[in-house]
């Protein structure tokens, strides 16, 4: 059967790719255009391991088809970082070590990411439901919580600056 | 244990890095994406390997036809069992994962029989991971389905559908005559229990059962494997020990292990999963067949069905005390499944069960029983937590039948320095009783409780071990450092590594960069797991630090032309006596590096030891809960874990450790279980059914460190890991029936149990 | 999957010529049919992709009600001002639908076209009395929500159908809604009970009028037209409450699992339309 060629946008860079009816959006990332960072945990969109932001919205790239990244923006893991400077949310997750397999952590960091996008001054409760979708079996959450918050109040500061 | 030169070990009063808190090392790796784990390798040509398990919990294997998948286009190899040796019984020592090596080549390719859902048949490899998976479907295996048998009580009864006819109960005498699934009984026995149960002022009689349940590491098995025609292999994989793949992969494939080299990859996660072989073996296999290096990536589901989880079990726990709440007797019998074969936690459960508390008799019976599900494979304190949620259950209704405090009946009763162990040796610089001041002083303690909310404590114990380990220290010309290992890192101990050589060295903890090498790069280590690496692997990194330094000083002598007794070593520097105009003779780390390639050439040390002497570690937990007294729900309000650490490397990740493991044992207290139907298939393997804790689930989780050092590691450090899983099993349970006044023995606490439980009163 | 093709036709014509061959499955979110496809519980030949069809996606207002596209997500449902003001209830239950992840993707109408009887957001669907609107090659037709499922897995769509959208209708000046579920952790979980309760008060804050739906308690999700009648005349007080609840208890019939036994299930439906029931009347008591 034919391939289908897709035309996207991943990390700010048009990409182009083949690829099959059947194959995820994660596949895609990892085995066409070699972004490893998306991670596949379940495969059923229950571990978030493989989060990325499609046009805007957080999602499980397990969960999509790479055939609908068709003329969509994908942002992940290999993105975040500008150049050589650390997101603000990479970096708190080192200070706090809010990592310890690091496994789940760029699933955590892409949705965290999301998160302040949409709220910037998020409470504890809510973001512990909004990142309820990113299992971490290391941490217990606790430091992956602080560092969120203190990454939240670090950009509210730079937006205020 | 080798003989640890002492002499230029930092006085700890004045340590610069021990106990900070820096950036790990490869930290920005691991929040960049660029991590490498297990399922992130590619090797030119590769195939895809895929398995081919039994959908039945128990049958005969009558016949594997693999002709119609050979014949697909795109497939390269298929093994069965007739492609591996078929193994005599042997044990084989790996830590805390002791294996048959028989039991072990049959559990990653079955013969004769299958006896679990899941259990491979057979593997394919293939140009693509579709090709394979037609493969896979057009395999034909005929069974003849055997009766199964999963409950642990049920596999003891005579009756019962037997997995091993070669199987004689171990342990007791005489040897009985008949084969069972009673694989082996465990026994610790002091003085006469009965008789002092007889005596007893008051005696608390119970019966705990719990649920198997898995690890639920992140990241599911992967491997790349490959077999050159010369016979030469290498295999890159993520686990617990590149050791342990090496020597596992060898036994099964009955090949030589010097012609194996394992990579390690970064490892998403194991607490004791990924201390033996699934894939690897299959992968070689497969190669070794089409020539071509083959990748395998577990499913979740795989995951779930087909890696081992820890035991389920029936426990029964009789406790007798005076008045006043001492215990006098302890009688604890565990009965553990196995899965399908033998090797449960059951021994290290029956010697954990009570070793918290001084009891004069005692008798802990542990039974190791197979059953038709996944082999068990050490989780996180194999078997403690579960025999401490059946303890520290019983002690909780003693205090509450003698109106005690549940601090004070376990100070009472707790183990101090110089008592002797109920499983044998006698605690020396133990921190149990510092563990208990920490959360009595703690003010969560004396919080105040709403309705419907209820405080429960438990505490907890974990021998810590030593062992095998080696590490390289290699100095660079510019005066930093590499630190080698054989240690894979899952929690940050390449931060721990590079810290504890830093701080012999003199160095910034950024000069020195950590590596996890492979098999053929270092030499042999141990499993990472048993709590054992800060202690035994960093034993080796300071060891290697320090010959480094008496180099470094020998160097220093050489260059002023001194006796090399006449050279110490002080922050990062070699100083000499005074040179003959009275002048200070010093010459830094940077300058003898530089200097190196003329006065003898590189400098490095590499140390191979085998580390004894890790200090037992103790925690004590309390936490809160609020219950819905109508839909029977339970929320973790507050929890508060204090352990012993001895001393504390890197901090946060000391913390982060206790968290994690207090994160795990709430989720088995509350929600994680095997679930199987009638046929004996699992009937949630994935993450929506199987529920381990989400981030809305937890509260913060305080974790306290007590620092009790232990003087037979350089720093003090004690094993952390394994410890907070121990304790939360027992402390949620303790604090649903303060909140409910209804006791609940069965894992997990799910609603429905709650609240049935709640209407029965 | 060597045989599947992928289609996301622009129109709802091309979306039907596209179904007419059979063997298709309509993906919307994705987040139930991937699961499926990967477990080998669905092995479609064509997947036709409808959220490129104009107005698949989004709210719109209409003769005072609400039409949402049937692709449309739970995060756009979410920010949908007016929708939250009006039927707060239907909204919190599409939120429901799995985690920050999946309501980036999962549908209004694929949570209901899956068929399963836990989905979260039929029940407040079915309380809320709205509509769907399906079309197909035989035309259009509507049809309430509760006559879409008829056991688990199975719905009255021919192979050639699609729903096309939801259709809410408009609400009374003090109206209001509620959904509530129970799972075993806080997130990520399949209803083990779901209860949906949408009520209109009199100005005297009596109630008018009432509809209740239950999910995971039968094959199908229930709408409970007794518990709804217990409500009526009251001001929800604990009698009126207590018949609420026992109306719905009786009308359930549900089985044991892995997620909750027949006889918990039962209990706690009566549960959550008590507390869903007052929930809802404390939001329509707000309105003037």
């Amino acid at each position: 059967m034919s391939k289908i060629h897709i035309s996207a946008t991943v990390n700010g860079d048009p990409v182009e790719f083949l690829t099959e009816a059947g194959v995820t959006l994660l596949d895609a990332l990892r085995d066409e255009l070699a972004l490893t960072g998306s991670k596949e945990g379940c495969g059923s969109g229950d571990c978030g391991a493989c989060s990325v932001i499609l046009d805007g919205r957080l999602t499980c790239s397990c969960l999509i088809l790479a055939a609908e990244a068709q003329g969509r923006r994908i942002e992940t893991i290999e993105g975040m970082a500008r150049g050589g400077e650390l997101h603000p949310l990479q970096q708190k997750f080192l200070d706090h070590a809010a990592l310890q397999c690091g496994f789940c952590t760029p699933g955590l960091l892409i949705a965290a990411k999301a998160l302040l996008d949409a709220n910037p001054d998020p409470t504890e409760t809510e973001t512990r439901y909004w990142l309820a979708g990113n299992l971490c079996r290391c941490t217990g959450y606790d430091k992956v919580i602080r560092a969120v918050m203190d990454a939240a109040a670090e950009l509210r500061q730079v937006r205020a600056a | 244990m080798s003989d640890a030169p002492t002499k230029n070990r930092p006085d700890t009063a004045a340590l610069k890095v021990i106990g900070t808190r820096p950036v790990r090392p490869d930290g920005v790796d691991k929040v960049t994406g660029r991590a490498a784990y297990g399922a992130d390798f590619r090797a030119p040509g590769m195939l895809t390997g895929r398995v081919k398990r039994s959908p039945h919990a128990h049958a005969r294997i009558v016949s594997i036809d693999t002709r119609k998948a050979r014949a697909l286009a795109g497939v390269k190899a298929i093994v069965t069992a007739a492609d591996f040796p078929d193994l005599a019984s042997q044990e084989y020592e790996a830590g805390e994962s002791a294996s048959n090596l028989r039991d072990l080549a049959m559990n990653v390719m079955a013969r004769n029989k299958v006896l679990y859902q899941g259990h491979p048949v057979a593997a394919v490899a293939a140009v693509s991971a579709s090709i394979a998976e037609a493969a896979v479907a057009l395999i034909e295996v005929t069974y003849e389905t055997l009766p199964h048998v999963i409950d642990v009580e049920a596999a003891m009864a005579p009756d019962a559908p037997l997995l091993h006819s070669h199987l004689f109960t171990e342990g007791v005498s005489p040897r009985p005559a008949s084969p069972s699934n009673i694989a082996k009984r465990h026994l610790f026995v002091r003085g006469d229990v009965d008789a002092a149960l007889a005596a007893a002022e008051v005696v608390i009689d119970r019966r705990y059962t719990t649920q198997a349940v898995h690890q639920g590491y992140i990241e599911p098995h992967a491997c790349v494997a490959e077999m050159a025609a010369d016979g030469q292999c290498q295999v890159w994989s993520s686990s617990q020990g590149q050791f342990m793949v090496r020597t596992y992969c060898a036994k099964v494939l009955g090949i030589e292990i010097s012609d194996i080299r394992v990579t390690p990859a970064e490892i998403g996660g194991g607490f004791g999963g990924k201390t033996t072989v699934y894939l690897e073996p299959l992968a070689l296999a497969l190669s070794r067949q089409s020539g071509a290096p083959v990748k395998m990536v577990m499913t979740r589901e795989e995951v779930f069905t087909a890696t081992g989880p820890t035991s389920g079990s029936v426990m029964h726990v009789r406790l007798g005390a005076t008045r006043e709440g001492r215990i006098t007797a302890a009688d604890v019998e565990l009965k553990f499944q196995a899965g399908a074969f033998p090797g449960s936690p059951a021994g290290a459960a029956s010697m954990t069960a009570i070793a918290c508390y001084d009891v004069a008799d005692f008798r802990v019976v542990g039974w190791d029983v197979v059953t038709n599900s996944p082999k068990v494979a050490a989780y996180r304190a194999p078997g403690a937590p579960i025999a401490a949620f059946a303890v520290e259950s019983a002690i909780e209704e003693l205090a509450q039948q003698l109106g005690l405090d549940p601090i004070a009946i376990r100070r009472l009763n707790g183990v101090r320095d110089g008592m002797k162990a109920a499983y044998g040796p006698t605690f020396e610089n133990i921190g149990f009783m510092e563990t208990l001041d920490a959360i009595e002083s703690h003010p969560h303690y004396k919080a105040p409780l709403g309705p419907n909310q209820g405080r429960g404590v438990a505490v907890g114990f974990w021998f810590n071990i030593g062992g095998e380990s080696s590490a390289a220290v290699h100095l660079s010309e510019d005066g930093g450092a590499v630190v080698a290992t054989g240690s894979p890192d899952i929690g940050g101990s390449r931060a721990s590594m590079a810290m504890m050589a830093a701080e012999v060295l003199g160095l910034p903890v950024e000069r020195v960069r950590p590596i996890v090498a492979d098999t053929a790069s270092i030499g042999f280590t141990g499993l990472t797991g048993g709590s054992r690496t800060t202690f035994a692997t960093g034993m080796a990194v300071v060891q290697a630090a320090e010959k480094v330094i008496e180099e470094l000083k020998r160097r220093a002598a050489l260059i002023w032309d001194v006796p090399v007794e006449t050279v110490t070593w002080e922050a990062g520097a070699a100083i000499g006596p005074l040179d003959p105009k009275g002048g200070a003779r010093r010459l830094d780390l940077d300058t003898l590096a530089a200097q190196s390639g003329r006065t003898g050439g590189p400098i490095s040390a590499e140390v191979s030891l085998n580390a004894q002497g890790a200090g037992p570690g103790f925690g004590a937990h309390i936490c809160d809960v609020e219950v819905d007294p109508e839909t029977g729900q339970v929320t973790v309000l507050r929890y508060t874990a204090a352990q012993d650490v001895g001393r504390a490397i890197h901090p946060s990740y000391v913390e982060g450790q206790v968290q994690g493991g207090v994160a795990q044992g709430v989720g088995w207290a509350l929600n994680e279980e095997y679930v199987f139907d009638v046929d004996g298939r699992m009937e949630n393997a994935g993450f929506l059914d199987y529920r381990v804790p989400v981030a809305s689930d937890l509260p913060m989780i305080d974790a306290v460190l007590v620092e009790v050092p232990n003087p037979r590691h350089p720093f003090g450090a004690k094993g952390v890991g394994e410890v907070p899983i121990v304790p939360p099993l027992a402390a949620v349970a303790n604090a649903v029936r303060a909140a409910t006044g209804v006791r609940l023995d069965d894992l997990p606490l799910s609603p429905p149990k709650i609240r049935a439980a709640l209407q029965k009163g | 999957m060597a045989d599947l093709d992928y289609v996301a036709p622009a129109s709802v014509a091309g979306a039907i010529e596209a179904l007419a061959g059979g063997g298709a499955k309509v993906l919307a979110g994705g987040t139930d049919l991937l699961v499926q496809m990967r477990a080998g519980r669905v092995k479609p030949q064509r997947i036709v992709d409808l959220k490129r069809i104009p107005g698949l996606i989004g709210v719109r207002q209409e003769n005072g009600g609400f039409v949402i596209g049937a692709s449309t997500s739970g995060a756009e449902l979410g920010e949908h001002a007016a929708l939250i003001h009006a039927w707060p209830g239907v909204v919190e239950a599409v939120q429901l639908i799995g985690s920050t992840q999946v309501q980036g993707r999962a549908s209004i109408g694929g949570n209901l076209c899956n068929a399963s009887p836990a989905a979260d957001s039929v029940p407040a669907l079915v309380a809320a009395r709205a509509i769907c609107v399906v079309v197909g090659g035989q035309g259009r037709r509507e049809l309430p929500v509760e006559a879409v499922v008829t056991a688990p897995g199975a719905t009255v769509l021919a192979p050639d159908e699609f729903l096309l959208e939801i259709r809410l209708p408009p609400r009374a000046a003090r109206a209001s809604d509620a959904y509530l579920r129970q799972i075993p952790r806080t997130e990520m979980d399949i209803a083990v009970v779901g209860a949906g309760v949408s009520l209109t008060l009199d100005a005297a804050g009596v109630c008018s009028e009432a509809h209740v739906a239950l999910g995971a308690v039968a094959p199908t999700v229930l709408l409970v037209e007794a518990a709804g009648a217990a409500l009526i005349g009251t001001t929800l007080d604990d009698a009126a409450l207590d018949a609420l609840a026992q109306a719905a208890e009786a009308a359930c019939r549900p089985i044991s699992d892995k997620r909750g036994t027949a006889e918990y299930r039962t209990r706690i439906a009566g549960v959550l339309a008590r507390r869903a029931a007052a929930i809802a009347y404390r939001r329509a008591s707000e309105r003037t």
